[in-house]
């Protein structure tokens, strides 16, 4: 067991309402560069839909992710090492900024520089690519709300898969199940999906780096690209069956999202987190077997890498376990946040996050709550009791349509484990509402999902009231660096005896120093300033600088 | 003349790119990419760029076979003047013509379409009028002394010449009688390696052969001195 800790993200798509403020908030953070135009770290989809870049799901194009070869190994879904080799020069199957949007500006200035005359002058879009006018046809949310219609369901790859599903099981009647399948959407099912960077325990988009330039944080699994070693081979973009990494055409350089780690490491949440009114986000740390990893990202059939994938997934209580994560140089700080991690909670211990797409074998760490809402809907709209327990376990199952695209997005076609999230979701829904009217509380149907009143009252705090500190559990990297750059201040062996020093030595040399322990000056020492959570907050969000900034 | 075009270009085009492959590598490793245009236009980048890179790649291991490899190696294998000069005649002619095709559809391709064309820099241009210049010219010089039978045997005089340059002492006289388009194709060839460094032409150095090799994922580690911060690079000082 090699214990590894990870920053990972929950989204309850229960308590999304498509605002886009993440969105925007990121964007004005990280991507609002020319070059970056297009390219949004965050970005939210209504499902079903094409999502951005357009069909980016249908891996038979575009070729992300994983797959397993005859011998049942890993291979790289867009070829192998030699292959990434020769078709280096022209990568074969990468997007082209127009499979996600040409992005434009306005001709501003006509406002009011054009000549007095009977028309009322108007901003003309222009291309940012080519400088010419140009016409609007597409956009990163397109097509939000489930806006263009039909066409738009019927492009979304995931559709199409339920669809075939659906065709297989019943040949003969697949031209009214078709029918039904898009009247269903289009009457009853929408949802948003907010999409980030994965940050996978298995990333393809490393892996495809052929010059080595992106990486996996060992401290806390963020994956970065090296901008200083990147060499613009644009292989990572094809190798991302998220299509969630990025060619800066200004640069010449791939860029991604960062969960925003500098505002990580000293404990404050992401951008997309912090600014979401729906608080539907949850940031926490998970620990993991590192030496799971590729066995479970090479499990055989697609839908049991939900299971396996949480079998890799370490119990933060389990004394063992914190035993093993000391020895592997968690900080003890993180290994109590992994206790405390809601991340965790939602994922392993109520089971009613899924990860996304886990068919692309990536293992990815942004998992996700999925709707109740549209099924409780629907039912209000019948006219039957929308929370009732035995009404929505009814309806859960009679709605198979939903049920099973949500099983194509989240465990790759299996409706079993949505089924019991959406189960778990509504039992508490049901009994949290007795609990409100002040009846006695239905166990049963508590029971029946495997939960008990209290853990369902628990989990309900933590989707329902969860505050800021219990949504946003981040160790500091500035405190669980603390101890380690304080000893770098007075290192293992004697300062001076680096190469270049008066010891002229290395390793080796060690012990005391020339006159006694820790003697000699200490010239180039690094200064070392801890800065809490409060203090740094309290700077990053002053309105005067501080009296020693002044003048800088 | 004669002495400073074969006795010091040379070293001056050689000096140019170590020094300043040493000084990019130092002070610019933020913009050594390929600048890869493909994201704007993909159907015609598909088929130029890898007919242009393999060609030139040919041709590349053409010239080092033809400058590097004594005659009297190759006569020693077997393999006498007159086949060698059909296979380079051939073999050359070859891969020559498919790198010509392969940069003149990626010119075509940079010219006509707006945003490619957008994206060029001055820079760019005088790396594309030299490289054009120097794959040219050697395919004319190579074509206008040659026929099937025989054609002009520079492994007697340009080879020599340009073995001589790496005992550092250059045969100057060597290049004495060579064909004008063949001297006007080595000066132009001088001044792209000299070009090297400070064009796009720098990616040809980061070829990733290392990936054959490597385990799929990486991981770092941050190191203690550079917790959440970064030391601002030389030309990038804060000047408030």
């Amino acid at each position: 067991m090699r214990v590894l800790a990870q920053i990972a993200m929950v989204m309850n798509l229960d308590k999304c309402i498509g605002c886009h403020t993440c969105s925007v908030t990121c964007k004005q953070t990280w991507t609002n560069r020319s070059g970056m135009e297009y390219v949004w770290f965050n970005n939210v989809e209504t499902r079903p839909g094409q999502g951005y870049p357009r069909r980016y799901e249908d891996q038979d194009k575009w070729r992300g992710g994983w797959e397993l070869n005859r011998r049942g190994a890993l291979k790289l879904k867009s070829g192998g090492r030699f292959h990434a080799l020769a078709t280096i020069f022209s990568n074969p199957v990468l997007p082209e900024i127009k499979d996600y949007y040409e992005p434009w500006t306005y001709e501003y200035r006509n406002l009011t520089d054009a000549p007095l005359g009977e028309d009322y002058p108007v901003a003309e879009p222009r291309s940012l690519l080519t400088g010419k006018p140009m016409k609007i046809e597409w956009s990163s949310n397109w097509d939000d709300n489930l806006g263009g219609g039909a066409p738009g369901v019927d492009a979304d790859p995931m559709v199409e898969r339920a669809r075939d599903q659906a065709r297989d099981q019943a040949r003969g009647t697949a031209d009214r199940l078709s029918r039904e399948i898009r009247a269903t959407f289009e009457e009853t099912f929408m949802f948003y999906l907010p999409r980030i960077c994965e940050h996978c325990l298995n990333p393809a988009c490393v892996a495809a780096c052929p010059s080595g330039a992106m990486y996996k944080r060992a401290e806390d699994g963020i994956v970065l690209v090296d901008q200083d070693g990147c060499r613009g081979w644009r292989k990572c973009v094809t190798g991302c069956p998220y299509k969630k990494v990025y060619f800066n055409h200004r640069t010449g350089k791939a860029e991604k999202c960062t969960l925003c780690y500098p505002r990580l490491e000293v404990g404050l949440p992401t951008v997309c987190s912090e600014t979401c009114v729906g608080r539907l986000r949850y940031l926490g740390v998970v620990l993991y077997d590192a030496d799971k990893v590729t066995a479970a990202a090479s499990t055989p059939s697609e839908q049991d890498l939900y299971e396996a994938q949480l079998g890799v997934f370490l119990d933060p209580s389990d004394p063992d376990v914190r035993r093993a994560a000391e020895r592997d140089g968690v900080p003890h700080d993180w290994i109590e946040a992994a206790r405390r991690s809601p991340v965790h909670a939602l994922i392993s211990t109520y089971r009613v996050a899924l990860p996304l797409h886990p068919e692309y074998r990536t293992l990815p760490m942004v998992w996700y709550v999925p709707p109740l809402s549209p099924v409780v809907e629907a039912l209000a709209g019948t006219g039957h009791d929308g929370e009732d327990a035995g009404n929505l376990f009814g309806a859960i199952d009679t709605l198979r349509i939903p049920l099973e695209y949500l099983a194509e997005l989240f465990t790759a076609g299996d409706v079993g484990p949505v089924r019991a999230a959406l189960e778990r979701l509504a039992a508490m829904r049901s009994y949290m509402r007795s609990v409100n009217l002040g009846d006695p509380p239905d166990c049963s149907a508590v029971e029946a999902v495997g939960m008990t009143g209290p853990g369902v009252e628990d989990m309900y705090r933590l989707l329902a009231i969860a505050k800021y500190d219990e949504r946003y559990v981040i160790p500091t990297a500035a405190l669980a660096d603390a101890r380690r750059l304080e000893e770098s201040a007075v290192p293992d062996g004697c300062s001076l005896d680096a190469a270049g020093g008066p010891g002229m030595g290395g390793p080796g040399m060690g012990g005391p120093g020339p006159f006694g322990d820790d003697s000699g000056t200490h010239n180039g020492l690094p200064l070392v300033t801890i800065e809490n959570f409060h203090a740094s907050r309290g700077r990053q969000t002053a309105d005067t600088p501080e009296p020693g900034e002044e003048g800088r | 003349m004669h002495t400073f075009i074969w006795a010091v270009l040379p070293y001056v085009a050689l000096t140019l790119l170590v020094a300043g492959t040493i000084w990019r590598y130092r002070y610019d490793k933020f913009g050594w990419t390929t600048r890869s245009s493909q994201v704007y236009e993909s159907k015609l980048l598909n088929i130029a760029s890898p007919a242009f890179h393999y060609g030139i790649l040919f041709v590349l291991v053409g010239h080092v076979m033809g400058l590097f490899i004594p005659e009297s190696w190759t006569n020693a294998v077997g393999l006498k003047e007159h086949g060698y000069h059909l296979l380079s005649l051939f073999g050359g002619t070859a891969a020559g013509v498919l790198a010509v095709a392969g940069i003149a559809l990626l010119l075509y391709r940079r010219r006509t379409n707006t945003p490619v064309f957008r994206a060029t820099t001055r820079n760019d241009k005088l790396m594309y009028a030299v490289l054009l210049a120097a794959i040219v010219m050697g395919m004319w010089a190579k074509l206008t002394n040659s026929s099937v039978s025989e054609g002009y045997n520079y492994r007697e005089s340009i080879a020599p010449w340009a073995r001589s340059l790496f005992t550092l002492r250059p045969d100057v006289d060597a290049m004495t009688g060579v064909p004008l388009t063949f001297q006007l194709h080595a000066v132009i060839g001088m001044t792209l390696i000299a070009l090297v460094p400070f064009t796009r032409l720098i990616h040809m150095f980061s070829a990733p052969v290392q990936y054959l090799f490597r385990p799929y994922v990486v991981y770092r580690s941050r190191t203690p001195d550079t917790v959440a911060t970064r030391k601002e690079r030389r030309g990038w000082e804060r000047v408030d």
